[in-house]
C-alpha cells in the first residue's frame, strides 16, 4: 500500500561494470571541488551507510556505495542515478564518518554536478523559479500574506526579484531556468 | 519583564513559517516578547538558500550572503525560528568570513545587485536565543503556569545540531538545550528511542515511501512512552508529525493521536497564555484534550 504514492526510483546501481564507463579522472574533479576535498580519505567503513535514515528504508539508496562508486570513476552512472536525490541531508554521516569524509556534501556536489547536466528532480526547478519571482521559495499564496494582519502578524517585506536575479546572474545553474522544459531525473 | 541587555534582533522567518506555519511564528513572537527579548522587522529578506543546495551550492551561498548582507546593514544579529535557515545562514556566514576566496567570489556576485557581505554579524536560532540569551533558569522563574501535570516528548530534528563543525552550540548525538527548555515550563521530558532520528521532511517529493516511514517511527517511538504531546521546533519537522499524522495513520493502520506543539506554545502556556493567543486553532492534531489536563492540573 505504501509503495503506490512513491513513484519508483530508478536504481542503476547494481549493473556490472565496463571498463568503458570509467572516468579516471572523476575522482580528482571531485576533490577540486568545495566540500569534496577529503572523498579519496573514504576506507569504506559503511559508517555513513549503517547509520542513514534514508538507507533504513531505502532499497537503493547506500552512501558508501556513492562515494565508492564516485571514486571508480563512474562519473555518467552516478550523476545519471535517481538514487542520488534521496539523501535527507540530515548530516548524520557527516557528523561520525570517522575519516571525516564530509560525506553529505560529496553527495551535496554531485548531485550539483547532475544539475548541471540537468539530472534533477522537478522540485527544484518550481522552488528556484519561486525564488526568482517573489524572492521566497514557495509561492505564498495572497490570501496568507493578507491574513497575517487577521493573526496579529507584520506584514511580510516584498521580496526584492530584480535585485535576486543580478545577484545569481552568473551562476551557472541558472541556464536551466531559462528553457522550462522537463527535466530527466523523476520527482 | 524589561528588554534583556543586547538581546536585539532581526527577525528572520524563511519561507517556510510564512507559507504555512503561522502558529509557530505567532507563538514566538510572543514569548521572546514576554522574556525580553526585542524583535526587529528585516525590511527585506529572500530565501535563506538551503531548498537550492542540492541542485545549486553557488546559489544557496548567494540567497544566504545576501540576507546576511541586509542584516549587516542594519547592524543587528539574525534570529531565525526554522532551523534549516539557522544552518544555511550559520555556515555561509562561518565560510565566508574564514575564506578570503570564496568571500570575494560571492561578493562578486553581490555586487551585481549593489549588497557586500563583510562578515560584521551573527545568526543564531530561537533556541540559541533562549538558552543563551534568556538563559534557562531566568525562564523558570517566569514561569506563572508549571505545566507538571505533563509528560511530553521533544524532538529536536538534525539542521539544529548537524553538520556539528559549522552549528555546534549542543551535543548532535545527545541534545540536552530542548530538554532543559522543555523541563524549564515544569513538564516532565521522556527519553524514547532515537530521539534524534531525522523526521524525513526533505525526502518528500523525492520518495514519500522514505519521509513517511521516518515519520511513523518517530511518531511510534513516541507513543510508546506515552508521551501527551511530542514538542518540534522547526517548521519541517512540524509539517512531517501534525500535518502528516492522520496520513500517517491511515497508510500504516495505526492510531496516535498525538498533538504535536511548537516549543513556544508549550511555553507559552507555562507563561500564563492563553492556547488563543499562542493560535493552538492552527494545529491539525487536536490539542485538546491536552489542554483540559493542563486547566484541571492548575486548578
Ligand atoms: S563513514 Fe566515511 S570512511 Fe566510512 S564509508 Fe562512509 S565516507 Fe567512507
Ligand atoms: S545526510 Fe544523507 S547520506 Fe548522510 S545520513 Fe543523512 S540521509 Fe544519509
Amino acid at each position: 500500500m505504501v509503495e503506490n504514492v512513491t513513484p519508483t526510483i530508478k536504481d542503476n546501481m547494481r549493473e556490472p561494470i565496463k571498463a568503458s564507463e570509467i572516468d579516471p579522472k572523476f575522482k580528482y574533479q571531485l576533490t577540486k571541488m568545495h566540500g569534496a576535498e577529503k572523498l579519496l580519505k573514504c576506507f569504506q567503513c559503511g559508517t555513513c551507510t549503517s547509520d542513514c535514515p534514508v538507507a533504513r528504508y531505502s532499497d537503493s539508496y547506500r552512501p558508501r556505495t556513492i562515494l565508492h562508486m564516485a571514486r571508480l570513476g563512474l562519473k555518467e552512472r552516478v550523476l545519471k542515478s535517481d538514487t542520488l536525490w534521496l539523501c535527507a541531508a540530515c548530516f548524520t554521516c557527516t557528523d561520525r564518518c570517522p575519516q571525516d569524509v564530509e560525506v553529505a556534501s560529496v553527495i551535496r556536489v554531485l548531485r550539483n554536478l547532475a544539475a548541471e547536466e540537468g539530472f534533477f528532480p522537478a522540485v527544484f526547478k518550481d522552488q528556484c523559479a519561486s525564488v526568482l519571482e517573489s524572492g521566497y521559495a514557495f509561492k505564498i499564496p495572497e490570501l496568507r500574506i493578507k491574513k497575517r494582519e487577521t493573526l496579529g502578524l507584520p506584514s511580510l517585506p516584498k521580496g526584492n526579484p530584480e535585485s535576486i536575479k543580478k545577484s545569481l546572474k552568473g551562476v551557472n545553474f541558472m541556464k536551466h531556468m531559462k528553457n522550462k522544459g522537463e527535466s530527466p531525473a523523476k520527482q | 519583564m524589561n528588554p534583556l541587555p543586547n538581546s536585539k534582533y532581526l527577525i528572520f522567518l524563511g519561507c517556510a513559517i510564512p507559507y504555512r506555519v503561522s502558529a509557530y511564528e505567532i507563538s514566538s513572537r510572543k514569548v521572546l516578547v514576554k522574556l525580553g527579548v526585542e524583535l526587529i522587522e528585516m525590511p527585506e529578506f529572500n530565501c535563506c538558500g538551503l531548498p537550492l543546495d542540492p541542485v545549486s551550492h553557488e546559489t544557496m551561498m548567494i540567497l544566504a550572503a545576501r540576507n546576511l548582507a541586509l542584516a549587516e546593514q542594519q547592524s543587528l544579529n539574525i534570529l531565525t525560528l526554522c532551523p534549516g535557515c539557522a544552518g544555511s545562514l550559520k555556515k555561509v556566514n562561518k565560510i565566508l568570513k574564514e575564506d578570503k576566496t570564496l568571500r570575494e567570489q560571492i561578493n562578486g556576485h553581490l555586487k551585481e545587485s549593489g549588497l557586500e557581505f563583510k562578515g560584521t554579524i551573527e545568526a543564531k536560532h530561537l533556541l540559541q536565543v533562549l538558552k543563551e540569551d534568556v538563559g534557562i533558569d531566568n525562564i523558570k522563574k517566569a514561569v506563572v503556569k508549571p505545566l507538571t501535570m505533563l509528560k511530553v516528548a521533544e524532538h529536536n530534528g538534525c539542521h539544529i545540531l548537524r553538520p556539528k563543525e559549522y552549528i555546534g552550540f549542543d551535543d548532535p548525538e545527545d541534545p540536552q538545550t530542548l530538554k532543559a527548555l522543555v523541563e524549564a515550563t515544569g513538564a516532565t521530558c521522556l527519553d524514547y528511542i532515537d530521539e534524534t532520528e531525522c523526521c524525513g521532511a526533505p525526502s518528500v517529493g523525492v520518495s514519500d515511501k522514505v519521509a513517511l516511514q521516518l515519520a511513523k517511527d518517530k511518531l511510534s517511538h513516541v507513543k510508546q512512552v506515552d508521551a501527551q504531546a511530542l514538542i518540534t521546533i522547526c517548521p519541517f519537522c512540524h509539517i512531517m508529525y501534525d500535518t502528516n499524522e492522520l496520513r500517517i495513520e491511515k497508510m500504516f493502520n495505526e492510531v496516535y493521536g498525538i498533538p504535536v506543539l511548537h516549543y513556544p506554545q508549550l511555553l507559552g502556556l507555562a507563561l500564563g497564555m492563553t492556547p488563543e493567543e499562542l493560535a493552538f486553532s492552527e494545529l491539525r492534531v487536536s490539542a485538546k484534550k491536552l489542554l483540559e489536563q493542563v486547566n484541571e492540573g492548575a486548578k
